[in-house]
């Protein structure tokens, strides 16, 4: 039950960054590897905040906004820049390493007896992991019910229309450069908001943390998605959230199962890779089904 | 309406892979006007048409619309005053969203976008009747995503979407071209419709010499980077696929070289 709960706590994290990582990967049709560097940035600023003594919903506040101003940099790299949109976030991500050193002045800050956001919930009674739970819903639900209100818009349409067919955004006097940006600073903004959350759980924020997290965000979004096959854009945003929770629910289990901690990239990866040439097996396998079938 | 003045236009200026496109390309069209633009393979007719709407820049020249000099404008900016169809129906719409919701983006071309909803109960009405006239049994399908309808379907609506908020030139590249001649023929209907209804100027290229013919009140045909005839008037109204022929071959000292146009 420990492990459960654990996994569901952390998942309830992890699902702010997946969706994060949906507004790039889906909505935007980008593979934007700033996420590794921004989901450390978001913890690196709010340990750093913390451990000076900061409120950490400021510090959590804050690291949303730097976030944001990484995504923006990648934004601006490619459409101002016209830098590949892979290369522009591998651009900024090897960038952020060297900020996140700079913001936390070491490589790991430790948050041990730190007043976190969760000390209130713990202050109320709640035993760590579940006021892990109650935040992590509260933000989750919350994130879900603003996205869902903001893709409803028109400047969400626009976004929408950029990541769908660009050509047809600028037809319909769509800036699609400024666009873009906005997806991405969103995006990351989100990411570092969870990387905030989830070092303040763990007490501690490193600055490897972000290593594998663009994969573990792509392996959330997908899982959701397959699992789970939201209908319409509020039901897909929650399934993402479960997509998230099963990821860590998975991992808990193959750790249990005996599998090397130091294999659960790998083991992520692979995951991934199956998961996202399913398409392609599928589609060979029912027209070799009618290659067959139409011979009769 | 539009004018356009000596524009240039070379790709990959410098390179073994220099091309000039347009060269010393002038017209004016006045407000009404409905001009069919016809000419061989590579003869620069759609690299035209996405000069005046400015998916790249113009070596030399102006280009003007309703009076204001829009040479510099980017494409986005331009759009306020354009419509637009193109050849690929993947390219007009948006696959992933609603015909509702490609509607509304639609209508709000060259306004201030922010957090209001964008598309709200009144304008699905509005959109659903205007479907209606269409013919194509699309406004009960309004929150279907564009990407589950066939081209011709997509072509029309994308037609919609370009005249929704009334252009001040409407450009369209041979936006039947994708599509089975029945479906090419409901959409070309479809196009004169809205056209004449709208009352708009318009820009249409095609590779067909009787759609040409039929279709506008005045005939430009474009060869090598220019404008080699324009034909308006009675003489348009009398013209024929062999006199069009002929002319073609008499200016350019060539026979007409576009396959398209032959077979059809
Ligand atoms: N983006 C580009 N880069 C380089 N060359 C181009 C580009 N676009 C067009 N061209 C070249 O410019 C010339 C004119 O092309 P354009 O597409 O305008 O012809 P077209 O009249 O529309 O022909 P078609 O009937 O085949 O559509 C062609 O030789 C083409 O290869
Ligand atoms: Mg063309």
């Amino acid at each position: 039950m420990g492990i459960v709960s654990g996994a569901v706590s952390l998942g309830l994290l992890w699902a702010v960054m997946t969706i994060g990582v949906f507004i790039s990967y889906r909505i935007l049709d980008i593979a934007d590897l700033t996420v590794e560097g921004s989901i450390a940035m978001g913890a690196a600023i709010a340990a750093r905040e913390i451990a000076a003594g900061g409120n950490p919903y400021m510090a959590t506040l804050l690291a949303l906004l730097g976030g944001m101003a990484a995504g923006l940099c990648t934004g601006l790299l490619q459409t101002r820049l016209k830098i590949p949109p892979l290369l522009s976030g591998i651009l900024v991500m090897i960038a952020l390493w060297s900020v996140n050193l700079r913001i936390m002045g070491k490589s790991n800050i430790s948050l041990l007896r730190m007043k976190t956001v969760y000390t209130v919930f713990e202050s109320m009674g709640l035993s760590g992991t579940a006021s892990i739970i109650v935040l992590g819903l509260l933000c989750v639900f919350l994130l879900i019910s603003v996205l869902y209100w903001f893709f409803g818009t028109e400047v969400g349409s626009a976004i929408r229309a950029t990541g769908s067919n660009p050509h047809m955004a600028r037809a319909q006097g769509i800036n699609t450069d400024t666009v873009t940006c906005l997806g991405l600073l969103i995006s990351n903004g989100l990411v570092a908001a969870s990387g905030a959350l989830i070092a303040q759980s763990q007490s501690y924020a490193d600055v490897q943390m972000g290593t594998g997290a663009i994969v573990i965000g792509l392996a959330s979004v997908i899982i959701g998605e397959v699992l789970f096959r939201g209908k319409n854009f509020y039901t897909r945003l929650i399934s993402l959230a479960l997509g998230a929770i099963t990821y860590r629910l998975i991992i808990a289990l193959v750790l249990k199962l005996g599998m090397p901690a130091n294999d659960l990239k790998l083991f992520t990866a692979v995951t991934v890779a199956v998961a996202l040439s399913l398409p392609t097996f599928l589609q060979r396998y029912h027209q070799s089904q009618k290659s067959h079938g139409g011979v009769e | 309406m539009l004018s356009v003045d000596g524009i240039y236009k070379t790709f990959n200026p410098g390179t073994i892979n220099e091309k000039v496109a347009l060269r010393n390309i002038c017209a004016e069209l006045p407000e009404g006007d409905f001009v069919t633009l016809i000419g061989g393979n590579g003869a620069g007719k759609s690299t035209f048409l996405n000069a005046v709407a400015g998916v790249y820049g113009v070596d030399h020249g102006s280009i003007r619309i309703d009076g204001m000099d829009v040479t510099r404008l980017p494409e986005y900016k331009r759009a306020a005053v354009l419509g637009r169809v193109f050849q690929d129906p993947m390219m007009g719409t948006a696959a992933n969203m609603e015909i509702g919701e490609n509607l509304a983006l639609a209508s709000r071309r060259g306004e201030h976008r922010g957090l209001k909803w964008g598309i709200t109960r009144r304008e699905r009405e509005t959109y659903r009747q205007l479907l209606r006239e269409l013919e194509l049994g699309l406004e009960d399908r309004m929150t279907v995503k564009v990407g589950l309808l066939s081209g011709g379907q997509r072509q029309a609506l994308a037609l919609l979407m370009a005249t929704l908020k009334k252009p001040k030139v409407l450009l369209l590249d041979e936006h039947t071209a994708a599509l089975d001649p029945r479906t090419a023929e409901k959409v070309l209907e479809i196009s004169e419709q809205l056209i004449s209804a709208n009352h708009l100027t318009t820009l249409m290229v095609t590779h067909n010499m009787r759609d040409a013919i039929r279709h506008g009140n005045r005939l430009i045909m474009m060869h090598e980077g220019q404008i080699i005839l324009d034909i308006k008037g009675a003489e348009k109204k009398n013209l024929t696929v062999e006199d069009l022929l002929e002319r073609f071959g008499k200016v350019s000292g060539e026979e007409f070289a576009n396959d398209r146009a032959l077979l059809s």
